[in-house]
């Protein structure tokens, strides 16, 4: 069997809170976001993801309780990310137990940060967050400084967004993605804002394009609603990782039945 | 003396997710560079992430080369974990050629792009195992999955001491080495969940006797 396909949950909190609620564990502080992080390593998550979505500096002792608390329970890999911004801060999360951080706004607006963070951390642990969205044009040579791709008779390239989904910046996705690896980021973690919260699915053309045109590892983010669109991300997305919330959050399928689904048709799972 | 692991401190990696998971354990365990700390525990641990050359100059201008060499002659159990396993050989080509702590004779070299997918090779692997009686792999299923983020591979001279297997693209590589008392693992077992925990607790035991 070659590598195992990734399943990845991420929990979103802010203030010792998860944020999206869980059906099956009652959240109320990070003690809890803890038993979950337990509830997943326990029932086959291959990674976990926490995202801080508050992200302001004079909350991030907080995250690092979590972070501490979470590493004296959980033995499979951990990523931490939101509003790291200086080389500091990427040591901080590390020291009290994270294995990789996350970083994107930070990362768009000063660059040095991935490669700073890769010299003296190494690239395994530095894993660049883009949030994409797709800009449809009549032709490429509309867009000749992006990467465009045809999509069902149409044509588009994807804009990076910063600040949580909230600025565009122009830059063109995949460009950035081939950039931020070339700067020393060993993953990208690649979020569909199309596709976020629509559970109708993966942006497959978005990860692909990503997959086929990079060396490191992509993990696929937004967009799933059942276990058959984390098998699609896989075979025609070609994604290293999935990451999912809400459809592991609220147990509409546990972790086990999508590595099933995806076993079945023979992606390599770590069962 | 109560029973105690060492993990060795020189500087390279994150050593806490292994002192973690010994007090999860409830084994008492300890982060140093002392030599005499070192010598004097149960069991050590090499731990490790980074380059190969940076590492074995630390260990050097720590003086923990001979302490190593010491551990190992005075049969004490030793555990190399991914760079720590890698420093255990001859030599390796990671960014220029350097020699290593020579207890396993062999070298490490890099994937080779046209071989492999995607350098690192970042997940969940299987490990093939080529004696499943040994103390270390006990109520571990052969194939079983252990996660792996490593760029460089060894190659041991001597077949037998290679325990474990796993297949990276086209590439099969050592995951597992032992001779006499000295293991070591490719993959992180810290890292690994459940197996890798049995992996610990199987060591321990092996440190107990």
């Amino acid at each position: 069997m070659p590598l195992a396909k990734r399943i990845i949950p991420c929990l979103d909190v802010t203030n010792n809170r998860v944020v999206k609620g869980t059906k099956f564990i009652d959240i109320k502080d990070a003690g809890d976001a803890i038993e979950l992080a337990r509830f997943y390593d326990e029932n086959g998550a291959d990674e976990l993801v926490f995202l801080d979505i508050t992200a302001s500096s004079d909350k991030r002792k907080i995250l690092i309780e979590l972070v501490e608390k979470t590493g004296e329970q959980i033995f499979i890999p951990f990523t931490v990310g939101g509003g790291l911004r200086t080389v500091q801060d990427i040591k901080e999360i590390l020291r009290a137990g994270a294995d990789k951080v996350s970083v994107n706004t930070s990362a768009v607006q000063n660059s040095e940060l991935i490669t700073e963070g890769a010299k003296i951390f190494g690239s395994q642990c530095i894993v660049t967050a883009i949030d994409a969205k797709r800009v449809y044009v009549e032709s490429p040579e509309e867009a000749q400084q992006n990467v465009v791709i045809k999509v069902d008779n149409k044509y588009c390239w994807w804009e990076v967004y910063i600040n949580g989904g909230r600025t565009p910046t122009g830059k063109d996705a995949i460009l950035w993605g081939e950039e931020a690896t070339n700067l020393g980021s060993g993953e990208i973690l690649l979020t569909s804002m199309d596709c976020d919260g629509t559970k109708n699915g993966y942006d497959l053309e978005l990860t692909r394009a990503f997959s086929e045109g990079l060396d490191v590892p992509i993990i696929a983010s937004g967009g799933a609603g059942n276990p058959q669109h984390i098998v699609e991300v896989f075979k025609l997305g070609k994604a290293d990782a999935a990451l999912a919330a809400s459809i592991f959050h609220y147990n509409e399928f546990p972790i086990e039945v999508v590595k099933r689904e995806c076993n079945k048709v023979g992606i390599p799972m770590r069962l | 003396m109560p029973f105690n692991i060492a993990i060795i401190d020189y500087e390279m990696g994150n050593l806490k997710s292994i002192y973690k998971l010994f007090r999860y354990l409830e084994v008492k365990s300890t982060i140093t560079s002392d030599p005499k700390n070192i010598k004097d525990a149960d069991g050590v641990i090499l731990p490790g992430v980074g380059a190969f050359g940076d590492a074995m100059e630390h260990l050097n201008e720590k003086n923990l080369i001979t302490t190593i060499e010491d551990i190992v002659k005075e049969k004490k159990p030793l555990f190399g974990i991914c760079l720590g396993l890698h420093l255990l050989f001859s030599q390796s080509s990671e960014m220029g050629k350097h020699k290593g702590l020579d207890m396993i004779k062999g070298g490490v070299i890099s994937f080779d792009k046209t071989k492999v997918d995607k350098i690192p090779q970042i997940g969940w692997n299987n490990v093939q195992l080529l004696d499943e009686n040994h103390f270390l792999v006990k109520e571990i299923p052969n194939n079983a999955y252990f996660y792996f983020v490593h760029s460089f591979y060894a190659i041991p001279k001597e077949k037998e001491t290679i325990l474990g297997k796993t297949n990276y693209g086209e590439t099969e590589f050592c995951s597992i080495v032992c001779k006499d008392n000295i293991i070591a693992t490719q993959f992180h077992p810290e890292k690994s969940g459940k197996y890798g925990i049995k992996m610990y607790q199987n060591f321990i035991h092996y440190c107990r006797k």
